[in-house]
């Protein structure tokens, strides 16, 4: 997004991203929280027990809120981890147990 | 491996206290878990406070860019994407330190540890509370001002302090609609200058007033119901209650020193609630209950970034004095300075507090 401070965003969107199957373009460079947000999607994960939806809380690497299956790893926070063309990225504990 | 220095976080207070340190002649490893250095100073867009020893009318971003400049001037090495995941007896510390080449797990011995891995922002808890579009304000700030990409389109702060106000103006300059502040006590808590600078914006200040909860629709937050509390009680006032049309409740209730690797270690520590609560004690040196342990920045009672590189200062010279690179009496010159400085900051009606805290560890050196 432009900003009257940080001034014009160049970014272009080159990479695609794989959220459950889907394509998204995200901007090279970006977390994939990030990325997320800015395709409309803030539903990270699920809690274990009682499947409850989280999705970013410090957006800094500490609360572990964030975490996705990112290329088969469960517990990937993503607010710290940038995205890569082709990345699988899956909501995480998707199905209720 | 062995390093005269190793500088746990490369924040405002690790990068101050690097520079200090490898300017009288240590050598300083700096490890960072983060892929980018400079720690939250990245996204603070506002122009700071103080006087112009304190840079002043500096924008947080550009006082950054300085120190990571100063650093290489300096030859501070500098590891990102490392995580210290325990320091052991003998100063020994482990580190899984990432590359393009995979995770490498390192070991090495330290003669002096800082400490400034900085602070972590504190929850308040409410039915809803850990529904997407629930988030801490310094976790917006970073989505608008570093990723640059909007956590929701109409939000409500909670907390007026000078987090809620500063990330709540720069939400709406990103293209937020700002819904309102909350704030439990029945004045603003920050300053009067950031808080005009919403008010003209017409944005409401709901002083005595607190979140009930927020609302959910397929998962995610849709709505907050607020209600006026009474002054003493701090009970909702029936009747009272407002159900405001948000998508995104940002918390801005303070912060705490995050000081894991700091209990891990056995430091010592103090509660004291006006620098964020559970701390590792330190004298005026910022030398911890460990001789070789060093702390600096928000770990060592949350503050702000120019108290927090003048702390990390402090180690520095401190460290580098303990080593052999200063000697007595140019460390106890620049340490008055920086001590000097350190209450300057502490002042006002923001700042006694803090001082009174800090009074009773900074006199100890």
């Amino acid at each position: 997004m432009d900003h009257p401070i940080l001034g014009e965003d160049s970014r272009r969107k080159t990479v695609t991203i794989m959220v459950d199957g889907k394509p998204y373009p995200a901007y090279e460079g970006s977390t994939i929280a990030a990325s997320l947000l800015d395709n409309g999607i803030r539903i990270n994960r699920y809690t274990v027990h009682r499947h409850e939806p989280r999705g970013i809380f410090c957006g800094i690497g500490q609360c572990t809120d964030c975490v996705m299956v990112v290329d088969g790893m469960p517990n990937v926070r993503t607010c710290i981890t940038r995205v890569r063309d082709g990345m699988d990225i899956r909501t995480q504990n998707k199905e209720e147990r | 491996m062995d390093r005269d220095v190793v500088i746990v976080g490369g924040g405002p207070a690790g990068l101050a206290a690097a520079v200090e340190c490898s300017r009288q002649g240590a050598d300083v490893l700096v490890i960072d878990q983060n892929d980018l250095p400079g720690g939250q100073l990245f996204k603070q867009l506002h122009k700071f406070f103080g006087s112009k020893a304190h840079s002043a009318g500096i924008r947080g971003m550009d006082i950054g860019r300085t120190l990571l400049r100063e650093c290489e001037e300096n030859g501070v090495e500098v590891w990102l994407s490392s995580t210290v995941i325990g320091i052991y007896d003998s100063n020994l510390i482990a580190i899984v330190r990432e590359t393009a080449a995979g995770k490498d797990f390192i070991r090495i011995r330290a003669r002096k540890i800082l400490l400034a891995s900085g602070g972590t922002e504190k929850a308040i808890s409410f039915p809803g509370w850990t529904l997407p579009g629930v988030m801490g304000a310094g976790c917006a700030q970073t989505m608008i001002n570093v990723n640059r990409v909007l956590p929701g389109k109409r939000v409500l702060m909670v907390g007026s302090g000078n987090v809620g106000l500063i990330v709540g103006y720069q939400l709406m300059q990103a293209g937020a609609d700002l819904a309102g502040i909350v704030e439990i006590a029945p004045k603003i808590g920050g300053y009067g200058v950031h808080a005009a600078k919403i008010r003209r914006a017409g944005v409401p200040f709901y002083l005595c007033h607190t979140v009930i909860a927020a609302g959910e629709r397929d998962g995610e937050v849709c709505s907050a119901l607020i209600g006026e509390v009474d002054a003493v009680t701090r009970k909702i006032i029936p009747g009272s209650e407002k159900l405001l049309d948000v998508d995104t409740i940002c918390i801005a209730a303070g912060l705490r020193p995050l000081s894991k690797l700091a209990r891990l270690m056995g430091l010592k520590h103090v509660f004291v609630p006006a620098l964020g609560g559970w701390m590792p004690e330190h004298d005026g040196n910022m030398q911890s209950s460990n001789e070789d342990v060093f702390v600096a920045g928000d770990i060592a009672g949350v503050e702000e970034a120019n108290t927090a590189m003048d702390e990390g200062r402090l180690a520095g010279i401190a460290m580098a004095h303990a080593l052999g690179y200063m000697d007595d009496a140019s460390f106890r010159k620049a340490g008055d300075e920086i001590r000097k400085r350190l209450e300057s900051l502490r002042l006002g009606p923001f700042g006694k507090a803090r001082f009174d805290a800090k009074s009773q560890f900074m006199g100890r050196c």
